[in-house]
């Protein structure tokens, strides 16, 4: 992934814009030293880095404000940042930008269960805004595997899902308001603890725009009540056409799971041989979890056996009790790390129509002899989103661009027959040159020129989603300008 | 003069060479389009592109009758889960409501605050802009953060960003069951008390409204759940034990019945014929009765657990200078105001700057939103 060299004007400007950042902020929020600045030159796609111009880490709304009205004067670029636990880049810095943090802002602001929402300032990590709410008996639904991590500022850029996601939609579902920040400083509140915001659904754009339109320092967000109780149900087939008939047939038959993982056999023998969960030694094994009270629960797995029963499983394990339910969980819940400990991974992300869920593995398993690269699949069964995992060694010079090259011929399988890119990680840099693979430029255009109203220098996290070659004009712009 | 485009390309055509206005027609059923304007009508963009019903996935061409998109459901045991309305009767309009119509209203019933919105389903969309260009966005899967959210935009644009020419939505099983609690004579604050306790509680409740002149005349109080036949009898059953405190709760699980009470609230039945104007007026669900008490309402239900009311008020009322909570009111009905509330200025120049770049001559349902 190329990203483009640095702008000289503005690396010269580097003093004044630490002095005038510096005026309005504490002196512990203006990171500009090369050493400190260091620490946010990655997010979770740790094989590009470059460090920032500066980081700076505001505490409120007026700071955000204060601090883009400032770049947007000097014409610097802002790449913000939540928790930087992006799997696409998009926190990466360029050394002309100024990474805004938003981690010092965590309150929660107000919580209304009459009205079921928490209002909370988006550096707040995902997990503690259900932590905040589940003694009264309540959750936040998005789940995004790194949600002990991740900041809703993030979760809202990338419009981040989660497993549970089949039941309780993603993101731009469960998102009621904002407060944000244009680049020139301006403070907006679009929605709020109503639904449906009055006007265009600026709020549906904002959400998923991977921080390029706004810097969101506050949101409304849905809560729901807990469900009673949850259980799992893992089974394994000994084809994959088998497990994707089951899922297609147990959504056809009305129970709607609130999670149907898949695994294939080469992920199934690593979580295996890491975790120890007891899985069987299958070609395909799904875990699906229903929810309700005991005897809803019991009443839905009755129906979801009786179905797999009809597409032959080789073996299925209901959940009795809560450690039972835990230990179907392990092996999936390791799958990431079990990967991580045999060699270096990269980790897809992109969606198909469920139907095609054969024929696309089929096709990862020839590409992976073509390449000569290891895969093994985890997949959200449910909403066809996959997670191929290519395994590679980093150290091995040619390695990651084979892997890159592996990975960008899975995700144009994937638009191939029907689905997306990406499904729940975002475009960043990662995705973005395949972009063209999925739109015609008319479609680039129609969604570049939503980022013209919001940024017109497009100043903010400017060299992501958008190939280079198509957002190139628009850059220049800005610095023809300088 | 009247278009109507059979094929996207021709659309596209047709737009092209315009730079007069233009108003887009679904079945006509909103009443929207003013008498002796230039009409583009999307009826002749019309069938079922693709349905899978084991991935939950509908394709359709934009001007599809509604009518035939639930009937094909219906038979897979399916449903558009919105529950979107029809206020034929209330508005006293005539034709076969779209697809297209009901996405780019947004139209999204009782269920909607459970279930989600209208824009909640939508997984993809076609459409030509302003100058005539087709463009696609989304896509027929349902997790897909690939580039911006235009799908979100152009569900509730009420066509002025674009004319859609083809959907793409997800769509959700028909239950086994369904029921509702019922509690007769509350006030509106002990309504909503009663409502919020039941939306806050386990049981997945999949509607809640509250109508000041139920079928008989006297208020009423509805919570749904919907599901297996014995989750919903162990639902209702529960229900009714914690809403025992607000008053006499009774439990109605006939099928035919419950749907006909949602159908009532959801197509504002009880409205027909009622003289003047009809606001939608979006708020906190607590807010709710404070709405009831400021506005001057001949008749008034709330949905969404207090969050949605509508209401049919005195011709020409200042409804909006009367609100004093936050929220958002629409004039379904009536005439002499702007339809849309008015947004904020800093939202409102983001707005005109969108319109402006999806429909750069301005040709589509002039002055419908926005103040242009």
């Amino acid at each position: 992934m190329e990203m483009p060299a640095p702008n000289p004007t503005i690396l010269a400007k580097k003093a004044e814009l630490v002095r005038r950042l510096s005026e309005v902020l504490p002196e512990d929020a203006v990171i500009h030293e090369e050493s400190e600045t260091r620490a946010y030159e990655c997010d979770a796609l740790t094989a590009y880095r470059c460090p920032p111009l500066a980081a700076v880490l505001p505490a409120s709304t007026q700071e955000v404000s204060e601090v883009l009205r400032i770049c947007h004067d000097l014409g610097v670029p802002v790449v913000p940042r939540g928790s930087g636990t992006s799997l696409a880049g998009g926190a990466l810095p360029t050394a002309d930008s100024v990474i805004l943090g938003v981690a010092r802002m965590n309150e929660v602001l107000e919580t209304d269960y009459d009205n079921r929402f928490i209002r909370v300032q988006t550096g707040r990590t995902n997990l503690s805004v259900t932590v905040a709410v589940e003694a009264d008996g309540f959750f936040y639904a998005p789940d995004p595997s790194s949600q002990l991590a991740c900041a809703i500022a993030g979760n809202i850029a990338m419009n981040s899902g989660g497993a549970h996601c089949l039941k309780y939609g993603v993101t731009t579902n469960n998102l009621m308001g904002v407060t944000m920040v244009l680049m020139d400083g301006t403070v907006t509140e679009i929605g709020g603890a109503h639904l449906d915001a009055a006007g265009l659904d600026l709020l549906g754009v904002i959400c998923g725009s991977e921080g390029q339109l706004g810097v969101v320092t506050e949101a409304t967000l849905r809560i729901l009540a807990k469900p009673e109780g949850a259980l799992p149900v893992l089974m394994g087939f000994d084809t994959n056409e088998g497990a994707g008939a089951c899922v297609s047939d147990i959504i056809k038959a009305g129970v709607l799971p609130v999670a149907i993982e898949f695994m294939d056999r080469p992920c199934i023998e690593a979580c295996e041989a890491f975790a120890k969960a007891g899985y069987p030694m299958c070609e395909a094994l799904l875990i699906i979890e229903v929810e309700g009270s005991p005897e809803e629960i019991q009443h839905q797995l009755g129906l979801i056996k009786e179905i797999a029963a009809a597409h032959n499983p080789v073996d299925y394990r209901e959940a009795a009790d809560a450690d039972e339910a835990y230990r179907i969980w392990l092996g999936r819940k390791s799958a990431f790390g079990a990967m991580g400990q045999i060699n270096d991974y990269m980790c897809l992300d992109g969606t198909i129509p469920v139907s095609a869920l054969p024929e696309v593995l089929r096709r990862i398993g020839e590409l992976s002899k073509q390449y000569g690269l290891g895969v093994a699949n985890v997949f959200h069964a449910g909403d066809g989103n996959m997670h191929p995992l290519i395994l590679y060694n980093a150290n091995e010079p040619g390695q990651l661009e084979l892997c890159e090259a592996f990975g960008a011929d899975i995700l144009r399988l994937c638009v191939e027959v029907g689905g997306c890119l990406t499904g729940e990680h975002g475009v960043g840099i990662e995705k973005r040159d395949l972009m063209v693979d999925q739109f015609d430029p008319v479609d680039l255009e129609a969604q570049m020129a939503v980022k013209d109203v919001f940024d017109p220098a497009w100043l903010l996290n400017p060299t992501k989603v958008f190939p280079l070659a198509s957002s190139e004009a628009r850059r220049a712009v800005k610095i023809a300008a300088e | 003069m009247n278009m109507r485009p059979e094929t996207e390309a021709e659309l596209a055509e047709l737009i092209a060479g315009r730079d007069a206005p233009l108003w887009i027609r679904g079945g006509g059923t909103a009443g929207i389009v003013p008498q002796g304007t230039d009409v583009i009508e999307t009826s002749g963009l019309k069938g079922i592109s693709l349905y899978e019903p084991g991935a939950l996935t509908l394709v359709v061409k934009a001007g599809t009758a509604l009518g035939e998109i639930e009937g094909t459901l219906a038979a897979e045991g399916q449903r558009l889960a919105f529950e979107p309305a029809d206020l034929r009767a209330v508005l006293g309009t005539d034709g076969a409501p779209t697809i297209g119509g009901v996405v780019a209203m947004n139209v999204s019933g009782p269920r909607r605050i459970q279930a989600g919105a209208c824009r909640d389903f939508l997984l993809g969309v076609r459409y030509v802009d302003g100058l005539g260009t087709a463009v696609k966005n989304g896509g027929r899967v349902m997790k897909n953060v690939t580039g911006y959210d235009l799908v979100k935009l152009m569900a509730g644009a009420h066509g002025t960003l674009g004319v859609m020419t083809e959907v793409s939505m997800k769509v959700l099983p028909l239950p086994e069951a369904q029921g509702c609690v019922l509690i007769d004579g509350l006030s509106p604050d002990d309504a909503v008390a009663a409502m919020s306790a039941a939306l806050g509680s386990p049981y997945d409740v999949t509607g809640a409204a509250h109508l000041t002149e139920g079928m008989d005349g006297t208020p009423v109080t509805m919570v749904r759940v919907e599901g297996f036949g014995a989750q919903v009898d162990y639902r209702t059953g529960k229900l009714k034990e914690m809403l025992g405190r607000f008053g006499d709760v009774h439990v109605e699980t006939d099928a035919e019945r419950v749907t006909a009470g949602w159908g009532y609230v959801r197509d504002l039945t009880g409205f027909v014929g009622a003289k003047g104007d009809l606001w939608r007026i979006s708020v906190k669900p607590s807010d709710g009765p404070e709405v009831l008490r400021v506005i001057d309402a001949t008749k008034a239900q709330m949905d969404w657990g207090g969050g949605l009311i509508w209401a049919v008020v005195p011709e020409a009322s200042d409804v909006r200078s009367q609100l004093g909570v936050a929220g958002h009111a629409t004039l379904v009905r009536g005439a002499g105001q702007a339809r849309f509330h008015p947004e904020t200025p800093v939202n409102a120049r983001l707005a005109e700057g969108l319109r402006a770049k999806f429909d750069p001559k301005g040709i589509f349902n002039p002055g419908l939103m926005g103040a242009n």
